[in-house]
């Protein structure tokens, strides 16, 4: 039991912290610009895509720099081109817009490469295991993810605590007006914002695409998760995503692991049915079972009894 | 005067929907009739969440589907002979589970509109469509459930066993439902439901809930929602997961922003042509789903109102009698415009292509010429650049056609 | 905005322009066969190689050759169902309406469920328009059991049949004292489930079923957690149903763990998976399988593979037993000297065909369910003559259990159209 837990823990990390390094540039999108970027996990696709081709040529060490780079730009323009251009009819217009674009990428990713799943590997220099405990391994490539993504977090937390412009931006998601009435160029800003944003998701797909396959599938996976957790964490709060991350990152990991079920809570109460029962289905359910859904749920109480998420203190 | 007009366009719609099945009398074409009714009813019905009411939902689908899967229960049950009365009753029990559904989701969800609101429908959408994958002894798993329209009573001697004649019933619901929906949007809380989707606090204000109207909206959106699930359980005699996950919530969505979210029409022109996008050009290329993110990537760019919103603006110009001034410069632009298009679908259909030979348009181009590529990318160049000068002259004739003379006629 | 306008006019023009080159007419009418499967969405990959396949197998066999019925040639008239039982049944009505009496359809066994129950009725409702249903792929047993129909004929064997023989197969490995069994949370995970547990008990009862998990399909991002129970339940070899980019992750998420234990399976190859396991999926992934594999046995099929890679060379011979399919409905077409869909139906059913890699199909009458040589193969890159996605890595046979050793009893109790 104690290796499952421990084993738990581990891969409950390794998704909690990819799953940040998503949630981080949309909680930044989304403070600052008010756009629940629907689209973000696409950019996340693209990263996954980008790299592959790159290291079909050259290698992986160079997709992971340069694929993030590639997709940041192409935010970039998305933002000064598309998103810009919607942002004078609305919010909701904006959620349109990034809502067509997760539908247009997939397409685009299925028509350039194909749409089955891309022999995407990770580098022979990682391919070995880490440490072997209980007899499982533990690849040296998901220590990388982890600490790549630990990495982020600490640089995002320095730039934006430390620097000139991590300032500006923290001003800019509690108080957008002043920040542009200061002077400062806001469209500017929001175009930066958006390109960083969107490379983080990118360097996620990167390190995601070889353990978790490249397919024109894997934004649709993940994508409503990541709202999900930005929600719940709290609009505009860097460290309620971290949390709400690794929250569900583990919640999963653990739910799955368990083997718990309703058949066993009956049994606790004394409880027990035929399986002829008309609600079979709901007495046999187990916790496995429902571990994927269980992150709506949290979203939907979590909105119904505190609307501004975890740690958020703004409404929208 | 108002009402003769108002009434001639209700009279207009009727005949449409009846004359429609005897223009377009094949098989398919009575299907994608059929499709539309469904399309309409159900892209309306989220018009007065989103557009009349300001509520942005992802997850709108969840209605129609409780509402379609209890409709075939209840064929199943006519089947059965457990219950008898005649099938054309069956979108009214859609209906009614669908505002049910409503009443109960609604009751804790319509607290805060704008992305509270949102993302509780991301999330209710989300579980019920996997829940449903779940408890496969009601929903049928994958596969859905099935059910037989031509038992129970005839009616009027007919049996719906031909889709002409669901047609036909699908057609009156249509009808009573828009008249329905339309009248909402004239009563008090439809038109409240406006004013606070604009304003929520004025609305507070002068004494009323925000809440208890962003309810009232959310019930009957519901109710219309479930009703159209009820006429797809009639129509197609089945009904599986797909008609309430969220495939089907973003179709919806789509239909009514394409159409115009602020026009009581919209939703209809924009039921009309998806429907016949996806049911027409899905067979002439595999890339068509390609083309429709284009299309509704550039129609939220370019045409934030959407369809509604275009045919109105020409309505100054309508009024004042000037819309033939703009059909030449329509043409000027619309002429390059069209073969930018024209050669920027070739080069995409010709990369994709394997064959030795494409046809296209009649043409047959090689997709292994570099001499095909060079003609290709020189028209979409050219045609871009014609198209871009020849906005401005476009321009100016919009601004010439709707330029109001005198502030004396203006009034009309 | 102007460019928007147009463009629904360029469609329309593009519409027009195909429909007029769809219809120069030919010497003789063509037989129009409707091929019924995803073309567009994130399941299209497999039902473009089933395309592919068809079209080459009308033109290689037959055109080729001159035709069918004396000069006819066959015209393979794709569908695209986005694998969605609702669009299926929006095609279904073009077919009619074009139509097209012949369908071949065979993704997702809930799509094939859909038009199996939409064909009966339909043939009920319109007695003049009857339509038939080849079925080349779809497993699930209901198909030619309590829902079977006299209008559907399946060229594949259901899941019960498969996991019959691969339990065969796992019982006479002795090495194997415990099985975790791991699927999609829908109707073929759970019959795979169910029936693997009934099979092992009954043939091994000493093989202990350590775990059976469910998850949901398509949803699960990493299946390392799945992967960690596995592991601490000390499990010899696992079964699972899983399809896609779920075998592939499933499958990587267990290579990647060191867990070096057989996987056995039902779609573990073709489509970008045999090139993505490659190495590391050595002699581990097992698929159970209709139609032959490496060594392939004759000439004749030989010949075939070769001159479809040639002619497709991005593409594989993923699902043989479509050209089976196609050679004993033409077969029924030039016995009966007709295509309409009762004649046919009447031709195959008991119908017996020897198959371009020379083994012999019964078409059973009483269930319409054909019953051929099952196969056990391993992914390997030893003895593969004919790979899989260009990789070097394929299929190679192991284990064969002949067709009469797979017949089983059938709860078909079928509803004959009067004649």
């Amino acid at each position: 039991m104690l290796e499952v837990f421990i084993f738990a823990t581990l891969n409950g990390l390794v998704t909690g912290l990819l799953l940040f390094m998503l949630a981080s540039g949309l909680t930044l999108i989304f403070s600052m610009m008010g756009v629940l970027n629907f689209a973000h996990a696409s950019f996340y696709m693209l990263g996954a895509y980008f790299a592959f081709s790159i290291s079909q040529y050259i290698g992986f060490w160079a997709g992971l720099i340069f694929a993030p780079l590639i997709v940041g730009v192409l935010g970039a323009l998305v933002e000064r081109y598309g998103l810009r251009r919607v942002h004078k009819s609305g919010h909701v217009a904006e959620l349109v817009f990034t809502f067509g674009l997760a539908f247009l990428i997939e397409e685009i990713i299925q028509f350039v490469w194909g749409r089955d799943t891309k022999n995407y590997q990770y580098p022979d220099l990682l391919d070995f295991p880490l440490f072997t405990l209980f007899g499982q391994e533990f690849s040296a490539y998901r220590g990388f993810m982890i600490a790549i993504s630990i990495g982020i977090f600490i640089c995002l937390y320095r730039v934006l605590t430390k620097s000139r412009i991590g300032i500006i931006i923290q001003a800019a998601i509690t108080h957008p007006n002043t920040v542009a009435n200061l002077g400062h160029n806001v469209p500017l800003v929001f175009m930066g914002v958006f390109g960083v944003g969107t490379a983080l998701a990118g360097l996620a797909g990167v390190i995601a695409g070889p353990v978790l396959t490249t397919f024109p599938g894997m934004a649709a996976v993940l994508g409503s998760i990541v709202f999900v957790i930005v929600v719940i964490g709290g609009l505009g709060s860097l460290a309620g995503a971290f949390i709400a991350s690794l929250l569900i990152g583990l919640l999963q990991s653990y739910a799955i692991a368990s083997d718990v079920g309703m058949a066993d809570f009956l049994n606790l109460i004394g409880v027990s049915f035929e399986r002829s029962h008309p609600l079979n289905d709901l007495w046999t359910l187990t916790l496995p079972q429902v571990a994927p859904i269980l992150p709506y749920l949290l979203l939907v109480l979590v909105l119904v009894f505190r609307p501004t998420g975890l740690l958020g203190k703004r409404e929208e | 005067m108002g009402l003769i007009k108002k009434l001639s366009v209700w009279i207009g719609y009727l005949v449409a929907l009846l004359v429609a099945p005897l223009f377009f009398d094949s098989i398919l074409a009575i299907s994608i009739l059929n499709q539309m009714t469904i399309a309409i009813i159900f892209a309306l019905s989220y018009n007065m969440l989103l557009g009349q009411g300001g509520m942005l939902s992802f997850g709108h689908a969840v209605y129609f589907g409780l509402g379609g899967f209890l409709a075939v229960h209840a064929l199943i049950l006519i089947e059965h002979e457990t219950v008898f009365f005649s099938i054309t009753f069956i979108p009214a029990i859609g209906g009614i589970i669908g505002l049910l559904a409503a009443v109960f989701i609604g009751s804790f969800s319509t607290r805060k509109a704008g992305t509270v609101f949102a993302m509780i429908s991301l999330g209710i959408g989300e579980l019920v469509a996997s829940s449903s994958l779940i408890f496969s002894d009601f929903f049928g798993g994958e596969a859905g459930i099935s059910g037989d329209r031509t038992f129970g009573p005839l009616f009027f001697g007919f049996d719906f066993a031909q889709n002409i004649e669901i047609y036909y019933l699908s057609a009156v619901w249509v009808f009573i439902a828009t008249i329905f929906m339309y009248l909402f949007t004239q009563t008090p809380a439809g038109r409240m439901a406006n004013a606070v989707r604009e304003n929520p606090e004025r609305a507070e204000f002068i004494g009323y809930s925000a809440r208890k109207v962003r309810f009232i909206s959310f019930c009957a959106s519901g109710l219309f929602a479930g009703i159209a699930g009820g006429l797809f359980a009639l129509n197609y005699e089945f009904i599986t997961e797909e008609n309430l996950n969220a495939i089907t919530s973003g179709r919806v969505l789509l239909m009514a922003y394409i159409g115009g979210l602020g026009y009581f029409i919209g939703p209809i022109i924009g039921a009309v042509i998806l429907t016949l996008m996806n049911s027409l050009l899905s067979n002439y290329s595999e890339l068509w789903m390609l083309y429709l993110g284009i299309m509704f990537l550039l129609t939220v760019m370019f045409l934030p109102k959407g369809f509604a919103g275009f045919i109105m603006m020409h309505q100054t110009a309508w009024v004042k009698g000037s819309l033939k001034q703009l059909a030449v410069p329509y043409l000027i632009t619309g002429i390059p415009a069209l073969l930018f298009s024209t050669a920027c679908v070739a080069i995409i259909e010709m990369s994709a292509s394997e064959e030795e030979v494409f046809h296209y348009l009649g043409m047959e181009l090689n997709p292994h010429s570099i001499f095909t590529w060079v003609i290709a990318i020189i028209i979409v160049v050219a045609s871009f650049y014609a198209t871009r000068r020849s906005l401005l002259q476009l321009a100016n004739a919009w601004e010439s056609a709707n330029e109001i003379p005198d502030s004396k006629d203006s009034e009309s | 905005m102007k460019i928007r306008i147009f463009s629904s006019k360029i469609n329309i023009l593009l519409l027009t322009g195909l429909i007029t080159l769809g219809s120069t007419s030919q010497a003789q009418e063509p037989v129009r066969i409707a091929f019924m499967d995803p073309l567009s969405g994130t399941f299209a990959s497999i039902g473009n190689s089933g395309l592919k396949l068809l079209q080459f197998a009308a033109d290689y066999l037959y055109n080729s050759k001159g035709g069918i019925l004396g000069g006819r040639m066959i015209e393979i008239v794709p569908l695209d169902n986005k694998q969605s039982p609702t669009e299926t049944q929006l095609q279904f009505r073009r077919a009619i309406s074009d139509d097209l009496r012949i369908i071949f359809q065979g993704n997702s066994s809930a799509v094939a469920n859909t038009l199996s129950t939409t064909i009966s009725r339909h043939n009920r409702r319109n007695p003049d328009q009857e339509v038939l249903q080849i079925n080349y792929s779809a497993v699930d047993p209901i198909l030619t059991g309590d829902n079977c129909s006299f209008w559907h004929f399946r060229f594949d064997a259901h899941v019960i049949m498969k996991l019959n023989v691969l339990t065969d197969y796992i019982a006479e490995n002795e090495n194997i004292k415990s099985m975790y069994i791991i699927g999609q949370d829908y109707s073929f995970g759970h019959v795979v489930s169910e029936t693997s547990i009934e099979l092992l008990n009954e043939k091994r009862p000493d093989i202990e079923i350590v775990g059976n998990e469910f998850h949901p399909i398509g949803q699960v991002k990493d299946f390392t957690p799945y992967v960690t129970k596995i592991v601490s339940s000390g499990a010899d070899a696992v079964i699972t149903g899983n399809f896609g980019a779920d075998m592939v992750s499933l499958a990587r998420a267990i290579i990647d763990a060191g867990l070096d234990i057989p996987i056995y399976t039902f779609y573990a190859a073709y489509d970008g998976i045999t090139a993505t396991l490659g190495e590391d999926g050595k002699n581990r992934i097992r698929l159970v399988h209709n139609e032959t594999s490496n060594p392939i046995p004759t000439e004749e099929r030989k010949d075939f593979i070769r001159a479809f890679k040639e002619k497709n060379p991005n593409y594989d011979v993923t699902q043989p037993r479509i050209t089976n399919a196609l050679q004993m409905v033409v077969n029924a077409m030039e016995i009966t000297q007709s295509t309409n869909p009762y004649d046919i139906a009447i031709a195959l059913e008991d119908m017996r065909f020897v198959t371009m890699s020379g083994e012999e199909i019964w078409m059973r009458g009483s269930d319409h369910q054909a019953f051929q040589d099952l196969h056990v193969s391993v992914h390997t890159d030893e003895g593969v003559e004919f790979d899989a996605d260009n990789s070097g890595y394929g299929l190679y046979s192991e284990y064969k259990v002949s067709a009469e050793d797979t017949i089983d009893e059938t709860s078909c109790n079928m509803r004959r159209p009067r004649r």
